[in-house]
């Protein structure tokens, strides 16, 4: 793939950015008997109970649990749209997040969306070139010329000036991470980001994230249902309880980097795959019979 | 509806032509406007459908002739066939002075035109910051929506009356009215533009730094632009709804004034002839509107046309 | 909508906090409307440019409260009513079945949909002259164009609803063995039901602004004639009641189509 080739070389754009922010221990998360309840239509939902992780920087941590048992809603207290009713949550030893006050949202830890949140009315240069320009990080012109370089390193050039409906799904999904990574922040925030593309595009956009991941170092914060997907890419695989959220177990990836899909079918990721599934199973079950007891 | 085959064009390419050397940025040529239009029409007299159509008008045009100059059915006998229309509507000596040829006829065009433009220009350019702001800030949105909604449901002509007491002599009530009633349907479609935007966009916005007035320039106004040109269309057909009325009801000069006329003075051809251009006028304004809204709205135009 | 940043100020929202939302925004509404009231009342009063020629609340109620006592307001009333309704029903009873014609058979609508798209423009009221050439009496040429207004939108909203039918659906009839009956009756016309209750509620709006300026222009009874009637006998704080009772009157028409638009498609509703 275009992307092993160039990333991570001398030059380099993600490289070149990397240099530069591995200098603080950028994007250490450490979330702290965090508590998130909510109240729609006052049946009080606890979404979070009592869930402690600490994250070190440059860690590539998947979140797996069923769906709708709150892994979303912690992604979301991260990246500050909304906030959390006990607890701390805190970034590089800095209060992010506590009953009392939220950080507002912002180009340190970026989100890729489930659905896909490029701006449909911008080309996917003026997408990607957004962030930088409006913080007056750079001007117009610096910022189009790295946003082509950055494009180019991603085997995204030659699309620059298409809009996202016209361009494939796996793509708008590998343009939005390049948006993202355009502003350097310290944490990926990835909300099941490749849940509604089909398995082969699937693998190949996989791929493209543990690419930009290598040559980044980036700490990444990753919440999928999606078993395979969690050992695959993660350093650590984080098993979340059904709703409401709670670590259940936490299994260490010791899968050497680069990984490519030879991974797939070695033993040990068969075994680490099992030891994942008992626990993961079992949170399905509660969540499905759960779900039939609330419509019932 | 996903254009695949440009992705695969960049995708698909072998690992050789990848590696060998990074090609840099290519602006491929994008189709001209000119040139996607003329492909669609010849895709469009492919198919059955503008046959079809024109059959159906003429038919249609054939039975009006038949029913009012023919056989002379019994309700139609005052009605004025299209032979009478045609020799009046485009005769050198017009037996009441309206053809294409005469001067009046324009005079009364323009006058009607020259009133859509202000009324509705105005009601733009009110309408949709208006709109806009109360979609963006809740609590603008508070104070002013409640007022809004109990107005709004007055037709506008009911106003007629008021605003002739309001804005003396003809012109400014006349104006007043279809600026009211187009003013009304572009706020509220705005505001709509506003609140169905997905929330996504702002999150992802704010996620890469934005202050709100980033978020009003590039999330707000773009993503309402499709529901703003909507209610413009809707607008602009209602403008002219209450423009007639207002101009049978209290004007001087302009179609609807001519058509009410024409109707005192037994010129029947006149009246038709006033219907036509009124219906022209109507379609040529929206059709404009389409045409502003397409060149401004690429993002949608491109995916359609894949 | 910004709406998660409140909530992250607050983290948890309790009922009460969002009761007390509530009502802030109902207080910001109230307040604006009895504002509104003031300025009208002392602009009236005290000769602010354009409000001077209009009357004031206080003689508009007045007018008001001997109206309520008027039977000839009510008359006005029920022959607007009486037109609106006539002309609304027989825009459905024609436009529904035409429409859901054209939506289905590409034919017929390739046909007919160009003669609508050349009559549509032409504004309803432009209507009436010719309207009353053509029937005999007023009543009808105003109920005539009353249904023309209603009519277009009907049309215009059931073929683009009827075209937007998912095709899966009727695949999925077909495939459990539905005839062409059974796939019209259950699923395309059930399909449909959203646009012709828009096409229904664009439609009682139109026909409203269509029948009082009918009534202004020609006619002799009705809550538009009234309106007119006041202001040509200077009767002033008449004609804004006239304006509020017509309004009052489209919300109530309004209302009833929302009602009974809910009632039909109750499978739109999102709990």
């Amino acid at each position: 793939m275009i992307l092993s080739q160039t990333l991570g070389k001398n030059g380099g754009a993600l490289a070149k950015k990397a240099a530069i922010s591995s200098e603080a221990t950028a994007g250490k998360i450490s979330i702290r008997d965090v508590s998130i309840v909510y109240d729609p239509e006052g049946a009080r939902v606890v979404a979070v109970d009592g869930c402690s992780l600490e994250i070190p920087a440059g860690e590539f941590c998947v979140i797996v649990g069923p769906s709708g048992c709150g892994k979303t809603t912690l992604l979301n207290a991260i990246a500050g749209f909304h906030g959390v009713s006990s607890g701390e949550i805190y970034m590089d030893d800095q209060l992010l997040c506590s009953p009392e006050m939220t950080t507002e949202p912002g180009a340190d830890r970026i989100v890729v969306f489930q659905n896909g949140a490029l701006f449909p009315w911008k080309t996917v240069l003026d997408n990607v070139t957004y962030g930088p320009v409006i913080q007056g990080k750079m001007t117009r012109k610096e910022a189009r010329e790295a946003g082509h370089e950055l494009l180019l390193e991603m085997g995204l050039s030659g699309i620059s000036h298409r809009y996202p409906s016209e361009i494939s799904g796996g793509m708008r999904r590998r343009v939005e991470i390049a948006r993202a990574m355009m502003n350097d922040p310290k944490v990926l925030l990835l909300d099941e980001p490749f849940r509604a593309m089909d398995a082969l595009t699937k693998t190949v956009v996989q791929k493209y994230l543990l690419d930009v991941y290598d040559a980044s170092n980036k700490t990444v914060f990753f919440i999928t249902h999606d078993l395979e997907e969690a050992i695959f890419l993660g350093t650590r695989v984080i098993v979340v309880t059904t709703r409401p959220a709670q670590v259940k177990k936490i299994i260490n990836i010791d899968i050497p980097r680069p990984r490519d899909f030879r991974v797939l079918s070695s033993e040990y990721y068969r075994n680490l795959k099992e030891e994942t599934l008992e626990a993961v199973h079992e949170e399905a079950q509660k969540a499905f019979e759960a779900g039939e007891r609330e419509r019932a | 509806m996903e254009p695949d085959e440009l992705g695969k064009s960049v995708e698909g390419q072998s690992l050789a032509e990848q590696g060998t050397q990074p090609t840099l940025p290519e602006e491929e040529r994008e189709p001209l406007t000119w040139e996607i239009m003329l492909s669609r029409i010849k895709y469009a007299l492919r198919t059955s459908a503008p046959y079809l159509g024109a059959v159906g008008l003429l038919s249609t045009l054939l039975a009006y002739w038949l029913l009012t100059e023919v056989i002379k059915a019994p309700l139609f006998e005052k009605v004025p066939g299209p032979v009478a229309v045609a020799s009046e509507w485009f005769s050198h000596h017009p037996m009441f002075r309206i053809s294409i040829y005469s001067g009046i006829y324009y005079k009364h065009i323009w006058a009607s035109c020259w009133r859509i433009i202000q009324a509705f220009l105005l009601a733009t350019v009110l309408g949709v910051p208006l709109g806009l702001f109360m979609g963006w800030k809740k609590v603008f949105k508070d104070y002013t929506f409640p007022l809004f909604e109990l107005t709004r449901p007055i037709p506008m002509l009911a106003w007629v009356p008021l605003a002739i007491l309001m804005f003396p002599g003809y012109e400014a009530s006349v104006i007043y009215v279809t600026f009211l009633g187009a003013f009304f349907v572009t706020t509220l479609n705005t505001l709509l533009g506003v609140e169905s935007i997905d929330e996504v966009y702002f999150r992802a916005a704010l996620c890469l730094g934005s202050r709100p007035r980033h978020l009003f320039f590039h999330v707000i106004v773009p993503g309402a632009l499709p529901f703003i040109f909507t209610g413009l269309q809707i607008s602009m057909g209602y403008s002219w709804f209450c423009l007639v009325a207002g101009e049978m009801i209290a004007g001087k000069y302009g179609l609807g004034y001519l058509i009410w006329n024409a109707y005192m003075e037994f010129q029947e051809p006149v009246l038709i002839i006033a219907m036509i251009t009124l219906g022209f006028l109507g379609w040529f304004s929206s059709a404009l509107i389409r045409m502003v809204a397409r060149r401004l709205m690429q993002w949608q135009v491109r995916e359609i046309a894949g | 909508m910004p709406a998660p940043l409140k909530n992250s100020k607050n983290g948890v929202l309790g009922k009460k906090v969002k009761g007390f939302l509530a009502t802030k925004s109902a207080c910001r509404g109230i307040f604006s409307i009895v504002v509104a009231l003031f300025i009208w009342e002392f602009g009236t009063r005290y000769g602010l440019p354009v409000l001077n020629a209009i009357p004031p609340p206080s003689a508009v109620l007045v007018s008001f409260k001997e109206s309520f006592v008027d039977p000839w307001y009510w008359g006005s009333w029920q022959s607007s009513f009486q037109r609106i309704g006539l002309g609304f029903i027989f825009a459905q009873i024609i436009g529904i079945p035409l429409g859901l014609l054209m939506g289905t058979s590409r034919y017929f609508r390739e046909l007919s949909l160009p003669v609508f798209e050349v009559l549509r423009p032409i504004p309803p009221l432009a209507w009436v002259p010719a309207s009353a050439l053509f029937w005999p009496t007023p009543e009808e040429s105003i109920v005539f164009v009353t249904f023309l207004g209603a009519f277009f939108v009907t049309i215009l909203n059931i073929v683009g609803g009827a075209r937007s039918i998912d095709a899966r659906y009727v695949r999925a009839a077909v495939s459990l063995g539905s005839s062409r009956k059974d796939i019209f009756w259950r699923i395309i016309l059930p399909g449909t039901l959203p646009s012709i209750i828009v096409a229904m509620t664009v439609g009682i709006g139109i026909c409203w602004n269509t029948v009082v300026a009918a009534e202004m222009l020609a006619g002799h009874s009705g809550l538009g004639f009234l309106t007119w009637r006041a202001y040509v006998t200077f009767s002033y704080p008449l004609i804004v009641v006239g304006m509020i009772s017509i309004g009052i009157a489209g919300y109530i028409s309004s209302a009833i189509i929302r009602l009974l638009g809910s009632r039909m498609t109750p499978w739109l509703k999102t709990s």
